[in-house]
């Protein structure tokens, strides 16, 4: 494989699993919030549906994007199919849950009396949510690192909704499938190994803000 | 001498109904009044619902002449200082958990520093600045926890068994310095306690509960 192509393949893993965290943090973070700091009718059966959509199978999220951005599809007029939107809109499928319930699970693991204590103080809503995130920032951190983890190493709907499309929609997954049904170990490996560099520096990066946030 | 707090019919409910019923309790400006009863009484409760973190099923609270519903619960909550029974401080450095209502309140940075550095020397907590908060001792940690609340310099200050979990020596060192400092700053105190000798050495007033219930 030319080099130019593996750097595209590669910048292209990175772009759309980036993107796909970075949308799955801004609909976890708050909702996750809202989870575990209000409670309403349907607060439990959402926490459920959250917590199961933390194990979504991704060949079934391609699944119901692939026939859901289908040409005859719901949202077929928008020919989003076989683009790097298409694998977005799955991943962020699959990581926002993962967000939202581990989001969700490290402020409830805060004390409960936090809250009121900072509102004693006079913090206001907003303030004193700031202030919990602060508080969980650790376990917070942990959440974006799975949910980058879910997607950068995930296949089956990145090739659904995707198509494995060269130069359009090869990411390092599904170019390391193609790679394995052509009999080409050796460029899998090779793939597989820089994919495991990848995500091991990311989450290097991550985990080093986290524990020196420890300290 | 005018009341800065005036309840008026006051019931509150909880999951287990009302847990806190009360006819008439004025509480006077300036004036450090301790609540004391066994666990369950409802001094909790009471505290709670003065910082407005429990809405009243009935009945009225004034606060300065003003029923509490007319007021933003912000603006309220900023003349406030809570001292929650335990002294739930933030994993970050003494300085920065002092300041804390002061930065919500979006003071200037030389105000929040001027006072901070003013109340952890006035507790005798000065070396601590530092310090992580999750290093500290109970006795420090308690000392922290009542430095963020008088920062702030409320006109209602709510300590929730503020000496609980203390030792003997911390107690009485805390209970002295609470002894010499409330008294200038003229500050209305409400504090619940078990002990007869906080009662006696710190409290002007003295309210009894018993079953949610004022009980002399």
């Amino acid at each position: 494989m030319p080099l130019d192509e593996l750097s595209e393949i590669t910048l292209l893993s990175l772009r759309v699993s980036g993107v796909a965290t970075l949308l799955s943090v801004l609909i976890g973070l708050p909702f996750g919030t809202l989870l575990a700091l209000r409670k309403f009718p349907g607060r439990s059966l959402l926490l459920t549906l959250v917590n199961t959509g933390m194990a979504l199978p991704p060949v079934v999220v391609g699944l119901a994007v692939a026939i859901t951005l289908w040409r005859s599809g719901p949202l077929g007029s928008l020919r989003l199919i076989y683009t790097p939107t298409a694998i977005v809109i799955a991943q962020v499928i699959i990581a926002a849950p993962v967000v939202t319930g581990l989001t969700a699970a490290a402020l409830q693991a805060l004390d409960p009396r936090l809250r009121l204590q900072l509102l004693g103080l006079g913090a206001s809503r907003f303030q004193m949510v700031q202030q919990l995130w602060r508080e969980a920032r650790l376990p917070l951190l942990a959440a974006l690192m799975a949910g980058f983890g879910s997607v950068i190493s995930e296949v089956g709907a990145s090739m659904m909704v995707g198509g494995n499309i060269r130069h359009q929609t090869r990411v390092l997954t599904t170019a390391i499938v193609l790679e394995t049904n052509k009999g080409e170990f050796e460029r899998a490996l090779a793939l597989s190994a820089l994919l495991l560099a990848i995500t091991l520096l990311i989450n290097y990066t991550l985990t080093w803000i986290q524990q020196r946030g420890k300290r | 001498m005018s009341a800065l707090i005036e309840i008026r019919d006051l019931k509150i409910r909880r999951q287990q109904g009302i847990v806190l019923e009360i006819a008439r309790l004025d509480i006077e400006r300036g004036r450090v009044t301790a609540l004391v009863g066994p666990n369950g009484a409802g001094k909790t409760t009471l505290l709670l619902a003065l910082a407005r973190l429990l809405k009243p099923a009935c009945g009225e609270i004034r606060f300065d002449g003003q029923p509490l519903e007319t007021v933003s619960t912000l603006d309220y909550r900023r003349r406030i200082g809570l001292v929650m029974q335990d002294a739930l401080l933030l994993d970050r450095p003494v300085f920065d958990n002092v300041a804390l209502g002061l930065r919500f309140r979006r003071l200037p940075r030389p105000e929040i520093c001027r006072r901070v550095d003013e109340w952890l020397e006035r507790l005798g907590i000065s070396s601590l600045r530092s310090r992580k908060a999750t290093q500290l001792s109970g006795g420090e940690a308690q000392r922290v926890a009542l430095a963020r609340a008088l920062v702030l310099q409320p006109d209602l200050l709510l300590l929730d068994e503020p000496f609980k979990s203390l030792d003997e020596i911390s107690h009485a060192r805390l209970l002295a310095d609470l002894k010499n400092i409330l008294p200038q700053m003229n500050t209305t105190t409400l504090f619940t306690t078990h002990s007869t000798r906080d009662v006696r050495e710190l409290a002007d007033e003295k309210i009894s509960l018993r079953s949610g219930k004022i009980s002399e």
